[in-house]
């Protein structure tokens, strides 16, 4: 099953399953080790349309929704909010 | 190899580049932990033997493909540089080691810094460094720069320097990457510290938002609260030690040119620090009994705040609201930095990314975010009128900025990137350097902003005594009489607002002003023109077009503004 960052509950753990962006947009993300095969973990969500902090190995991120949503995951089925 | 003229620090942003640098070379300059604490190339030179050196910090890049300013910087470097140290971030090997590799493509001597590296314990993760030299075939020491842990062994490692020239693809580096980050580190399981459980309360937004509010109260009152202790107990008591000599000096000039100059003029036959306008009454006063205390104060908390890496957070936590008035929440470290002085402030706009968000970052601190300097002299000024006259004139600021920048968003045309910015960790922050930095922008503000009191308070008196003034007075009367409610006497003041906003306060001082003409004035100071040094730094950033549109933005609104206070007050 696969959500989209945003979609994910603040809390939960997924692998990147893909980047809905070109080549710029995937080399943008990789700087901060975001690659299609890693797990990430969604810390918290800004309410109002704010950005969404994962933490991406030792480091924490904070992206926007915009981006959030071309980040899909791969999860299992209880997971979904 | 050939010779050694020029060490080139390079790694990804918040690894500890500059606190390198300082390090190596001596020369002070601003640490802290926030990605973009550096956005300029620094310059010092250190000894190799009996050698001098230059060494380079260059801003940090987390590639070396030329898509944005400051990886272009570090390319370009690059071509000029003999030598590498290459600054890790030892608790997140695997990001860095990207940049590592393609610094190995380069044809140019590497040396790894594995920095932080006394936080890898506390993180649980292991790295084996003599592996890692063997596979990366550079040297590799572990350091704390900070501390200065492994700076000597890094300069002892220079001359082990290994150049190789690499040719990978993208996706072949990464698989490199990967491959041996697996086989130096080891990760093992651990609780959380208390410092990150700390993280998480303070992003999640449910305790971040409470947190961010009590934060910048407690920031405001600590301020105030160090401020005026410093003033009452420290430095008005020195004053009083002083008084005697100045009256002394005083009576021996008797009257004339050279009194008025020196000494100002007497208020009831006495000296008055505040009011006597002389180069050596409250040209001395303003700035050391009446500003520094209060530089002091701000500087102290802040310093405290940028080391701990609490500016990021609030940065996010801020985000959506900065959206909407045209930056992302990065651009809340430039404002912050801009109500200690509008200078660093202004250097800071370089952290945004696009044009568009660093001439609305630039012109919204110009406008509405008062220095330091300026605000210590308001708290005296309005101080004695209780919460309210204060709580007006930083309310009104406050509507400036976010109205002035929901417009500017509106009405300028493209959009603002997205945040994409990593937050740095929690770190306790390291006592000697949190007071060399509180040293360092003190000691700027003695050098910088003294000359420029004195040369202020000198032009006060040529003014004057030329008749300057009153020329200038006649002229623009219409304007701050009519339309903002000010006496004409108040207009040298604004005069003086171009040099020294805190002497320009004190001008105000004299004139007997009400309540409404006192925060109306100060409102007018802070929004019609950043002062002359902020100025410069702009026109320098921004370019002379756009900053003569900022300069036009800002006279409407302060004529606006200035005139909606005097109508509704």
């Amino acid at each position: 099953m696969e959500v989209s960052l945003l979609q994910l509950q603040s809390g939960r753990r997924a692998r990147i399953k893909y980047l809905g962006g070109g080549l710029a947009f995937q080399r943008k993300l990789a700087s901060l080790n975001i690659r299609i095969g890693k797990t990430i973990k969604k810390i918290a969500a800004q309410p109002f349309g704010g950005p969404v902090v994962i933490e991406i190995g030792n480091t924490r991120v904070t992206l926007g929704r915009g981006i959030a949503m071309r980040i899909l995951l791969e999860v299992e089925n209880e997971k979904i909010k | 190899m050939k010779k050694l003229n020029k060490v080139l620090l390079i790694g990804n942003p918040n690894v500890g580049k500059s606190a390198f640098f300082s390090r190596l070379t001596g020369v002070n300059v601003i640490i802290s932990n926030y990605p973009g604490t550096t956005v300029e190339l620094k310059k010092g030179k250190m000894k190799l033997g009996r050698k001098l050196v230059e060494v380079v910090d260059v801003p940090g890049t987390y590639n070396l493909e030329p898509t944005s300013k400051a990886e272009e910087v570090a390319v370009k470097m690059l071509k000029t540089g003999d030598l590498v140290i290459n600054v890790v971030d030892a608790t997140n090997l695997e990001r860095n080691l990207y940049l590592t590799f393609q610094l190995l493509e380069k044809n140019i001597p590497v040396v790894i810094a594995l920095n932080f590296w006394d936080e890898t314990r506390h993180k649980g993760i292991d790295v084996d460094v003599k592996k890692l030299a063997q596979l990366l075939k550079v040297p590799v020491v572990p350091t704390v720069a900070v501390t200065g842990e492994g700076i000597k062994e890094i300069v002892s490692a220079l001359k082990k320097a290994k150049t190789h020239a690499y040719k990978h693809t993208d996706k072949e580096r990464w698989a490199k990457v990967g491959k041996i980050t697996k086989q130096v580190q080891k990760i093992k399981r651990r609780h959380h510290t208390p410092l990150e459980r700390l993280e998480d309360l303070t992003i999640k937004p449910l305790t971040g938002i409470p947190i961010a509010l009590l934060t910048m109260l407690l920031t405001f009152y600590m301020i105030r609260f160090i401020g005026e202790n410093l003033i009452a107990y420290m430095f008005e008591p020195l004053f009083n030690l002083y008084l005697p000599i100045v009256t002394g000096l005083s009576d021996i000039l008797g009257s004339g040119f050279i009194h008025d100059i020196l000494i100002g003029t007497l208020i009831g036959g006495e000296i008055d620090f505040v009011q006597s306008m002389g180069l050596l009454t409250t040209g001395l006063f303003v700035p050391f009994a009446m500003v520094l205390p209060y530089i002091f104060a701000f500087y102290l908390v802040l310093g405290f705040l940028e080391d701990i890496g609490y500016l990021p957070r609030l940065a996010t936590l801020v985000d959506n609201v900065m959206h909407r008035i045209g930056m992302h929440g990065l651009a809340i470290i430039p404002m912050m930095l801009g109500l200690g002085c509008n200078v660093p402030g202004a250097l800071s706009i370089r952290i945004l990314e696009t044009k568009r968000q660093r001439f609305i970052a630039a012109t919204l601190m110009a406008i509405a975010v008062p220095c330091m300097a300026q605000i210590a002299m308001v708290f005296g000024l309005l101080g004695g009128y209780g919460i309210q006259g204060l709580g007006i004139l930083f309310f009104t600021l406050f509507t400036v900025w976010v109205v002035l920048g929901f417009l500017l968003n509106r009405l300028m045309k493209g959009v603002t990137p997205e945040t994409f910015t990593e937050i740095s960790p929690y770190r306790i922050p390291y006592l000697r350097s949190l007071i060399k930095k509180l040293w360092m922008r003190l000691r700027s503000f003695l050098t910088t902003a003294i000359p420029f009191v004195l040369l202020g308070v000198f032009i006060v008196n040529i003014l004057y005594i030329s008749g300057i003034i009153s020329f200038i007075s006649n002229i623009t009367a219409p304007v701050v009489v009519g339309v903002l409610g000010l006496p004409k006497e108040a207009i040298a003041s604004l005069v003086i607002g171009f040099l020294r906003k805190d002497v320009a306060v004190g001008m105000l001082l004299p004139l007997g002003l009400t309540m409404k003409q006192l925060i109306i004035a100060s409102a007018v100071l802070t929004m019609y023109f950043p002062c002359i040094a902020t100025f410069i730094v702009l026109f320098r950033e921004l370019g002379i077009k756009a900053m003569l549109k900022s300069s036009l933005i800002m006279l409407i609104v302060t004529l606006f503004v200035g005139g909606i206070l005097n109508l509704l007050l």
